[in-house]
C-alpha cells in the first residue's frame, strides 16, 4: 500500500498535496484498492464553487460499491480533472498522480492541522486492517 | 457466442406477422411528421419462436430447479394461476369501461382486499402499487402525511434496522425522510436501548421487517411497536417474509400500523425474470384514508337477489394515485385464486412447512457453514460463506459453485450485518430429497474449499457461460445491439 | 395444496431439528395472537376454483363483445398468438431476476435486445429495462431531471395536454422531494396547440418540461420551439409517447428531447383491466448513469464468449441505499419480453403496417363523423394519429348509455378530467376495427343525436 511522504491524508481516505495556499485533492491508494476496479467517477463541483470542509467532490462508483469522497478542507475550486469522465480506471493505477480530482485555493490552512501525515496515516491504516 | 440476437438474425426483406390491407380510403400522412427510418428487424415467425425457445433454454427457473433464494420466496407457481389470468372475460376488460361491465373485475378485486385485510389484520387494503418497494414509498408518505397533517413536521427522522433491505432506506430518502440506522443486539433482535435512544418528538416512524432478513422473528416486537408508537411515532412493516406468519400471527394484531405484500412472494405470482410484481398495502382504521386512490369498495349492497354493486373510491386523505389505472390487476387474479385454492388450512400448512423446512436445512447446512444467530429460524437462515480457515474461499465463489450442482445460489451478501452472508429460504413446496440434495452439495463445496479453492475461483463450469467480466460492462458501456454515435 | 410433505417426512425432519411438534417452532410468536382462526371460505380444489373464476368472467362484458373506441392510456390492439407461447414458458415466467447472469442468459438477451429496440423506436441513445408502466416512467423522469440539478432548481412543468393519471402519479412521486413546484397543467392555461402559455413559464428555475406525443388527445404538435425554448433556459425536456404511433410518426429523439417516456401496453401486452403493463424510459448518454433502474449491458465471460449482465448496479437502492435516487427494485421483466417478441414477430414492415391502418381507419371515423349533424371535430386543423376529439350534441355518458345498446363501447368522456371540455369525446381507432364497425358507429351515433 502507498502513502507518499510529504502529503496529508483524512480519515476519510482522502489525500491533499499543499502548495503554499493551493491544494491538490485525491484518493488514497488504501480507498482504491477497498473499491476494487472504479467504473464511474462523477464530480460534483465546478471551477469557481465555494466549498465547505466535508462537502461532497465527488461519488465514485465501483462494479459493487458507491462511495463520496468529501473535502477535508474548505476553499475555492481552481480546476477539475476532466479526464476522470472517461478514464476512471487511474483512480486504481495512479492514485496520487493522474488521479488528482480537484485543485482549489484554501480558505483555512490551519485546518490541515486536523489531518495526519503520512505515517499517521500508515499506522491508521494497519490498525484497520488488522 | 451463444445465441445471435434478433438483429444478427434478421434478414433484409422476410416478413413476419402481417395484416390486411386498409379497407378505407387511403390519405396521406402531413411529410413533416413522417419517419424516415425504421430500424426493426425482419424476421420469420419461425426465426422469432425459435430464438426466443433457445434463449429460453439458457434460463435457470423454479421450473426447472431449486432457488433457496432468501427473502424471495421462489415458491412453485400453480399453473391454474396462468388458465383463470386468461380467462377472456378478465384479461380482454378495457380500465375505462363502464363500471357496470366489469362488475366481476371489481368484485374480484373486493375480494382479494377483504381477504388480505382478515390475513393480515389490517383496516383496510389497497391493490394498487405495482411491486413491494412502490408498496414502501406509499408507506412512507402515509407516515410523512400524517404527521404534516396533524402539524408535526419536525417528525423527520425514519428508524430502519442494519439487517434491512436496500429499497427501506432508499424509499424513505426518496420521500424527503432522515434514515437513522438502528443496531441489532447479538440474538438478532433489534436492540431496545438503541431503539431507546431516538425515541424522541423527532421520530416519525420505524420500518420493521419481521421476521427479520435474518429470518429470526424478534422477540420483543410488541415491545418494539410500543416504544414507537409511544413517542408518537408509526411502524411500518415490510410484508416481504410474510410467508412465515400466514395464518400463524396477523401483523395488524402485533401492532403494525401499514405494511406491504409482496403478492409475487407469498402468494406465489410468477417472478417472470424480474417483475412484473404486485405490493398491495394495508393499513389500520388511524391511517385507512390515506391510502392511494383507488380503492374497491361496495356502492349498494345486494340482498338474496341482486349481488351488491361495486365501484371505486377515493380515500378523504389520500397520498394520491400511484400509477396509472388499478393496479397489476392480471397478478391480483392469480393471487385470488391461490388464496381461494388454499383456505385458512391451506394458508397455515403454508408458513408452517416453510418453517419446517428452514429449520430442517439450518440443521443439516450448519454442521458445515458457521451459523452467526443459533436459534429456531423463521422460513429462512442465514448462515457465512466463508471460513477461518480458508481466508481466500467467500460467498461468491460458494455460490458460483452451486451452479455446477445444478442449484440456483441463495442470496449473498445480504443482510450486511452477517460477514459473507448468505441467506436461505427454502419455501413449502421443496420435499424433503431437494432440501438433502441441497446439503450434500453444500458440504461437497466446504470440502471442495479446503482441498481444491482455485476450483471454486473459477466456478462455474458447467453453465451456459462461466464468470463474466463485470467491470468490463460497466466501463465500455455497451447496452444495445448497437453503438450509438 | 402444493407442499409435498409425507407424515413420515414430517416425523423424520422434526427429529432431526430435534423438536416435538411444527407448533414448537412457533415460541416466539406471542401466545396471544399466535395461530388467529381466519376467517376465510375453505380452499377449493382446482376443478372448483377454475369454476369459480369462470363465473367471475362472466359477469363481465369484455373488449371482445363491443367494438370498441375506447382508448386514453390503453388500447385494443391485435396480439400475435406466438407472443403467448413465449410467454407461456415456464423457463421465462418462473425465472427469478438475473443478478447469476451465468444461469440467465435467456432473460438477460431478451432485456438487452428490447432496450435495442427501444432506442430504435424512440430515436434516443439509451433505454433501461423497464419501468412499472408510462406514469411512473414519467414520474422516474422528474425524479432524475430533479437529482440532475442536485436540487438547485425546482419547478416541473406539465402540459395539460398530458394524461391526466400521469400528472397525478407525477405529483404523488414529487411529494418526497423538498419545495419542488409541479405545475403548467392549470385549468386556465387551456388545451390550445399553441404551447404559448405553456412555454411562458419556462425559466431558470425549471427542471423539466414533460409534453405528451401524440397528446392524451391524440394530437400530434411539433414541440420544437418549445425544446429550443427549454433548453436555452438550460431546461431539460421529456416527451410521453405511444409506441404504436412511432411506427409512423418522426420520434421523440430527433426532436432533441432529454428523455422519453411511454407505455408499452399496445405492444403485445393485453388490456387486463389496467395492469400489468410497461413502463418505457430511454434518454441521451450523457444521463446514462442518473437512469433509475436495471441495465443489461454487453461484456464477455472468461472464455471470450459474449455474454449478458446487469449493469451500473452501483446506482441501485440495494447498494446505494439511502444514498440512491429512487428506490426501484423490479422491472416489468415478462411484460418487457412481450413487447419485444411481439417487434420481433411483426417486424419493420408489421409495426409500420399497424401504425397505417391505425391511422387510415381514424381518419376514416373522424371525417364520417364530422358529417353528422350536432357532431364536430374539437380540433380540425390539427394531425392526429389514432384517437381524436369529437363535441357531441348531448352529454357523453348518455351517447355512450345508447351505444352500448348497440355493443358499442363509446369513445372516453373527458369531462371527467377537464370541467372545460363538456360534451368532448375521445374516439381510438386501432387495426382491429373495421369499416363496417366504423359505420355502424356513426349510424348509432346519428341515431342517438336524433333522440
Amino acid at each position: 500500500m502507498k502513502t507518499p511522504k510529504g502529503l496529508k491524508y483524512a480519515k476519510t481516505d482522502e489525500w491533499v498535496k499543499v502548495d503554499g495556499d493551493k491544494a491538490t485533492i485525491g484518493i488514497s491508494d488504501f480507498a482504491q484498492d477497498q473499491l476494487s476496479d472504479v467504473v464511474y467517477v462523477e464530480l460534483l463541483v465546478d471551477e469557481g464553487d465555494e466549498v465547505g470542509k466535508g462537502d461532497t467532490v465527488a461519488t465514485v462508483e465501483s462494479v459493487k460499491a458507491a462511495a463520496d469522497v468529501n473535502f477535508p478542507v474548505s476553499g475555492t475550486i481552481t480546476a477539475i480533472n476532466e479526464e476522470l469522465a472517461d478514464t476512471p480506471e487511474v483512480l486504481n493505477s495512479d492514485p496520487y498522480g493522474t488521479g488528482w480530482m480537484i485543485k482549489m485555493s484554501l480558505d483555512d490552512p490551519s485546518e490541515l492541522d486536523d489531518l495526519m501525515d503520512a505515517d499517521a496515516y500508515e499506522a491508521y491504516n494497519e490498525e484497520r486492517e488488522g | 457466442m451463444i445465441e445471435k440476437t434478433i438483429y444478427e438474425l434478421s434478414q433484409p426483406g422476410r416478413k413476419g406477422v402481417a395484416f390486411p390491407n386498409p379497407d378505407v380510403p387511403i390519405i396521406e400522412l402531413p411529410p413533416t411528421f413522417e419517419r424516415e427510418t425504421l430500424n426493426l428487424p425482419e424476421l420469420s415467425e419461425l426465426d422469432v419462436i425459435r430464438h426466443f425457445t433457445n434463449l429460453s433454454k439458457l434460463n435457470y427457473s423454479i421450473d426447472g430447479g431449486f432457488y433457496p433464494l432468501g427473502s424471495c420466496t421462489m415458491k412453485y407457481n400453480p399453473k391454474i394461476n396462468e388458465e383463470t389470468a386468461r380467462l377472456p372475460g378478465l384479461a380482454h376488460t378495457h380500465p375505462l369501461q363502464p363500471i357496470v361491465s366489469v362488475q366481476g373485475n371489481l368484485y374480484l378485486m373486493y375480494q382479494l382486499q377483504e381477504w388480505l385485510q382478515e390475513i393480515s389484520g389490517f383496516h383496510r387494503v389497497c391493490l394498487t402499487s405495482a411491486a413491494g418497494a412502490q408498496g414502501e414509498l406509499v408507506g412512507a408518505l402515509i407516515i410523512k402525511k400524517y404527521h404534516q397533517l396533524n402539524n408535526d413536521p419536525k417528525r423527520v427522522k425514519i428508524l430502519i434496522p442494519d439487517s434491512a433491505h436496500g429499497t427501506n432506506p432508499a424509499t424513505s430518502s426518496m420521500s424527503g425522510f432522515d434514515v437513522i440506522p438502528l443496531s441489532s443486539d447479538e440474538r438478532g433482535n433489534v436492540d431496545l436501548e438503541a431503539l431507546k435512544a431516538e425515541c424522541d418528538d423527532t421520530l416519525a416512524g420505524l420500518m420493521l421487517t419481521n421476521p427479520n432478513t435474518l429470518g429470526l422473528f424478534d422477540e420483543n416486537v410488541e415491545e418494539v411497536i410500543r416504544l414507537v408508537h409511544e413517542a408518537g411515532g408509526l411502524v411500518y412493516g415490510d410484508g416481504a417474509n410474510l410467508n412465515a406468519l400466514l395464518g400463524v400471527v396477523r401483523p395488524g394484531d402485533l401492532g403494525f400500523d401499514i405494511m406491504h405484500f409482496n403478492l409475487h412472494k407469498t402468494f406465489a405470482t410468477p417472478h417472470g425474470g424480474g417483475g412484473p410484481g404486485s405490493g398491495p398495502v394495508g393499513a389500520s382504521e388511524a391511517l385507512a384514508e390515506y391510502l392511494p386512490s383507488p380503492i374497491v369498495i361496495i356502492i349498494e349492497e345486494g340482498d338474496e337477489e341482486t349481488p351488491p354493486f361495486f365501484g371505486f373510491y377515493n380515500p378523504e386523505k389520500s397520498i394520491g394515485r400511484m400509477k396509472a389505472f388499478y393496479g397489476h390487476f392480471g397478478i391480483h387474479i392469480r393471487a385470488y385464486t391461490y388464496i381461494a385454492m388454499h383456505g385458512p388450512k391451506g394458508l397455515r400448512d403454508i408458513a408452517e412447512k416453510a418453517v419446517l423446512n428452514a429449520n430442517y436445512l439450518m440443521t443439516k447446512v450448519k454442521e458445515n457453514y458457521v451459523l452467526p444467530y443459533d436459534r429456531t429460524c423463521m422460513h429462512e437462515f442465514v448462515v457465512e460463506g466463508a471460513w477461518e480457515d480458508v481466508p481466500d474461499v467467500h460467498a461468491l465463489d460458494i455460490s458460483k459453485r452451486l451452479m455446477d450442482y445444478g442449484f440456483h445460489p441463495p442470496t449473498n451478501y445480504f443482510p450486511l450485518i452477517v460477514h459473507e452472508a448468505l441467506m436461505i429460504e427454502p419455501t413449502e413446496t421443496e420435499s424433503k430429497q431437494t432440501l438433502d440434495a441441497f446439503a450434500t452439495a453444500m458440504k461437497a463445496i466446504a470440502r471442495e474449499a479446503r482441498e481444491d479453492p482455485e476450483l471454486l475461483h473459477n466456478a462455474p463450469y458447467n453453465t451456459p457461460i462461466r464468470r463474466c467480466d463485470e467491470v468490463k460492462a460497466a466501463r465500455d458501456l455497451v447496452l444495445c445491439c448497437w453503438i450509438p454515435d | 395444496m402444493f407442499t409435498p410433505h409425507t407424515p413420515q417426512e414430517i416425523e423424520e425432519m422434526l427429529k432431526v431439528i430435534g423438536v416435538e411438534s411444527i407448533e414448537d417452532l412457533f415460541e416466539k410468536v406471542p401466545v396471544k395472537h399466535r395461530f388467529p382462526e381466519l376467517d376465510l371460505p375453505e380452499g377449493l380444489s382446482e376443478m372448483e376454483v377454475s369454476s369459480e373464476l369462470q363465473e367471475i368472467s362472466s359477469a363481465n362484458a369484455s373488449v371482445n363483445d363491443f367494438i370498441s373506441f375506447l382508448g386514453a392510456g390503453a388500447y385494443n390492439h391485435y396480439i400475435p398468438a406466438a407472443v403467448d407461447t413465449i410467454l407461456r414458458r415456464g423457463e421465462f415466467y418462473t425465472a427469478y431476476t438475473p443478478y447469476q447472469p451465468e444461469i440467465s442468459q435467456g432473460t438477460l438477451q431478451a432485456l438487452f435486445e428490447f432496450q435495442s429496440l427501444m432506442t430504435e423506436l424512440t430515436g434516443m441513445d439509451v433505454s433501461n429495462a423497464s419501468h412499472y408502466d408510462g406514469a411512473t416512467a414519467a414520474a422516474e423522469a422528474a425524479n432524475m431531471a430533479y437529482h440532475f440539478f442536485r436540487g438547485k432548481r425546482k419547478k416541473v412543468l406539465l402540459s395539460r395536454s398530458l394524461n391526466p393519471q400521469y400528472r397525478e402519479t407525477i405529483r404523488t412521486y414529487m411529494l418526497g422531494l423538498e419545495d419542488v413546484q409541479v405545475t403548467g397543467d392549470e385549468e386556465a392555461i387551456g388545451v390550445s396547440t399553441d404551447l404559448a402559455n405553456l412555454m411562458a413559464q419556462i425559466d431558470y428555475d425549471t427542471v423539466l418540461v414533460l409534453v405528451q406525443y401524440p397528446d392524451f388527445f391524440g394530437r400530434v404538435i411539433d414541440y420544437t420551439k418549445l425544446i429550443e425554448t427549454a433548453h436555452a433556459l438550460g431546461a431539460l425536456v421529456a416527451f410521453v409517447f405511444n409506441p404504436t404511433a412511432l411506427g409512423l410518426l418522426k420520434p421523440p429523439g430527433e426532436f432533441g428531447a432529454d428523455i422519453a417516456v411511454g407505455d408499452g401496453q399496445p405492444l403485445g401486452i393485453p388490456l387486463s383491466f389496467g395492469g400489468p403493463y410497461l413502463g418505457i424510459f430511454t434518454t441521451k448518454k450523457k444521463y446514462v448513469r442518473k437512469l433509475a433502474g436495471r441495465l443489461v449491458g454487453e461484456t464477455v465471460d472468461v472464455e471470450g464468449q459474449r455474454a449478458y449482465v446487469l449493469t451500473l448496479t452501483a446506482r441501485e437502492q440495494h447498494i446505494r441505499r439511502e444514498k440512491s435516487t429512487s428506490n426501484i427494485c423490479t422491472n416489468q421483466g415478462l411484460m418487457a419480453l412481450a413487447a419485444t417478441v411481439y417487434l420481433s414477430l411483426l417486424g419493420k414492415n408489421g409495426f409500420k403496417q399497424v401504425a397505417n391502418l391505425c391511422y387510415q381507419k381514424a381518419h376514416y371515423a373522424s371525417q364520417e363523423i364530422s358529417k353528422l349533424e350536432g357532431y364536430e371535430l374539437a380540433f380540425p386543423d390539427t394531425p392526429f394519429f389514432h384517437e381524436f376529439v369529437v363535441k357531441t350534441p348531448k352529454p357523453v355518458n348518455a351517447i355512450n348509455l345508447h351505444l352500448q345498446n348497440h355493443w358499442i363501447l363509446g369513445g372516453y368522456d373527458l369531462s371527467q378530467n377537464y370541467p372545460e371540455l363538456k360534451n368532448q369525446m375521445l374516439v381510438a381507432v386501432t387495426e382491429k376495427i373495421t369499416k363496417h364497425d366504423i359505420d355502424d358507429f356513426v349510424a348509432a351515433l346519428e341515431e342517438v343525436a336524433h333522440d
